[in-house]
């Protein structure tokens, strides 16, 4: 799947969160400058999980996170690349 | 105001079946956690937790009664039973005794069977006891018939704060005069597939192990079973010459209002500080706080940060003793009260397995790895539940 939809999707994916529209977040944007909360981190991480049939390994607790990185959009879109790479492998 | 003591004790735990044996693994620190055994478990991401083992239910009740018994009223049975036996109840208390008990999920295991024959197995009809099974008062009800206790009877369900609500107010029947014995704690069997899948979404587990206040630490496990513990009026238990175990002298519960998941320190400071002025306690008699620590990062976090606001200056040994029995959910807090008797009466303070490194964020002596001897006067007993919910017990030596 190309980076652009994937991208698409993780903005459209968030902003529904942050209750923004679309165009409101740009493609660099770092999360915690979202102002986005615990919760809906996760409730993210499930429709990515939904929307590109993947399971993100992600725990609250691994301020590092060392297995997926949530910390920007492209380094969300570059996790998600790698996990339907992943899955179609 | 009447004192409230503590007669007998009852558990059932991943530890152990019985109160002794549960002594016995927290003084050697011993991990009840280890991998998931129940039906599905291979399709979880998080496959560990403290199960108990070996549970073989036929053997422990008669064949008519076991179809009303979810696993969570099975384990307050026995705890229960334990627990009476240890303090020699008499019989007749009727209206005189009752029981509060904390569960968060009641009957999870009964829901997941039925809906499965329903919906997956294309069933259409499940076992006409399936209400009665999966009730949250179930447990506290089966007890009330079992020891004939007709007074205040009832469920209290806050999360992980349930069994410190279900004490808390235990506690208060008895000053109230409404009973001179209660039967309270809590009990949990949320180890099934659907019960972890629903927690593994919140991204709170720990894929390896529970490390309370460590560096690295992943996040909580998950634990069943139950604690029943014997509150009684004082004048009444020594009257009838039954041995105190100890004193509970006081309780608080405050509610942050604020995030419906993330803990705050004000909030739980507050809880101690109520349990404490309501035992009249100063602060340094307390020699050993049972930690809610759950291993997640925010509430060992805020946890930590509470206590020091409390106690200042001399911070009393602080442990975690669910990287050992896990989390039980609505029966932590029971399981939790059995470890602060364990204090008080023999003097060894539970540690915090599991422990890696310390924590900046968590400066506290928590006890790490090995169980220590110490001469325990008080010790308090902490709860903070999803939902912003705070619930603390503070105990002193009978």
């Amino acid at each position: 799947m190309e980076r652009a939809r994937i991208e698409a999707a993780v903005i459209e994916i968030l902003a529904q969160q942050l209750l923004l529209q679309p165009e409101e977040i740009a493609p660099e944007a770092v999360i915690d400058d979202l102002g986005l909360d615990s919760l809906g981190k996760v409730e993210a991480i499930f429709a990515l999980e939904e929307r590109f049939d993947i399971s993100i390994p992600f725990n609250a607790n691994q301020p590092d996170q060392p297995d997926f990185d949530f910390s920007s959009v492209p380094r969300i879109v570059m996790g998600v690349e790698r996990l339907i790479a992943q899955r179609a492998a | 105001m009447r004192r409230v003591v503590i007669t007998g004790i009852g558990t059932v735990n991943a530890l152990a079946p019985d109160a002794p044996g549960t002594f016995r693994a927290l003084r050697d620190g011993r991990c009840g956690i280890a991998p998931l055994g129940f039906r599905d478990a291979d399709r979880l991401t998080i496959r560990i937790g403290a199960e108990v083992r070996d549970w073989h239910a036929a053997d422990r009740f008669a064949a008519g009664d076991l179809p009303l018994y979810d696993r969570v009223t099975q384990y307050a049975l026995v705890a229960g039973a334990e627990a009476v036996a240890m303090a020699g109840l008499p019989g007749d208390l009727g209206s005189r005794g009752g029981v509060i008990l904390g569960t968060a999920a009641g009957g999870i295991q009964t829901w997941e069977d039925s809906y499965r024959a329903v919906f997956a197995d294309g069933r259409n009809r499940v076992s006409p006891l399936v209400v009665p099974r999966l009730m949250h008062n179930a447990p506290a009800s089966h007890l009330s018939i079992r020891h004939g206790l007709t007074g205040p009877v009832l469920a209290v369900a806050s999360a992980c704060a349930s069994a410190n609500h279900a004490m808390g107010l235990a506690l208060q029947q008895i000053r109230a005069g409404a009973a001179e014995v209660m039967l309270t704690g809590g009990a949990e069997a949320m180890l099934c597939f659907g019960g972890v899948k629903a927690w593994e979404g919140l991204r709170v587990l720990a894929p390896d192990a529970c490390r309370p206040f460590s560096l690295g630490r992943k996040g909580m496990v998950i634990g069943d079973g139950a604690g029943v513990l014997v509150f009684e009026a004082e004048d009444h238990a020594r009257a009838r010459g039954a041995r105190v175990l100890a004193e509970v002298a006081g309780f608080g519960m405050t509610a942050d209002a604020g995030d419906i998941v993330t803990p705050s320190a004000e909030g739980a400071a507050r809880a101690m500080q109520v349990a404490l002025a309501d035992a009249g306690m100063a602060p340094d008699e307390v020699g050993y706080i049972n930690a809610h620590g759950t291993g997640t990062l925010a509430n060992d976090r805020a946890e930590a940060a509470a206590i020091r606001a409390v106690f200042g200056g001399t911070v009393p040994p602080v442990s975690s003793t669910k990287a050992m029995h896990g989390h039980a959910i609505g029966a932590t807090g029971a399981l939790e009260a059995i470890a602060c008797v364990l204090a008080l009466t023999e003097g060894v303070l539970p540690p915090t397995i599991g422990f890696l490194e310390p924590d900046p964020d968590c400066a506290l002596d928590v006890v790490p790895m090995v169980a220590r001897q110490a001469r325990v006067a008080a010790a308090l007993s902490n709860a903070f539940a999803f939902g912003g919910l705070n619930a603390v017990l503070a105990f002193r030596r009978g």
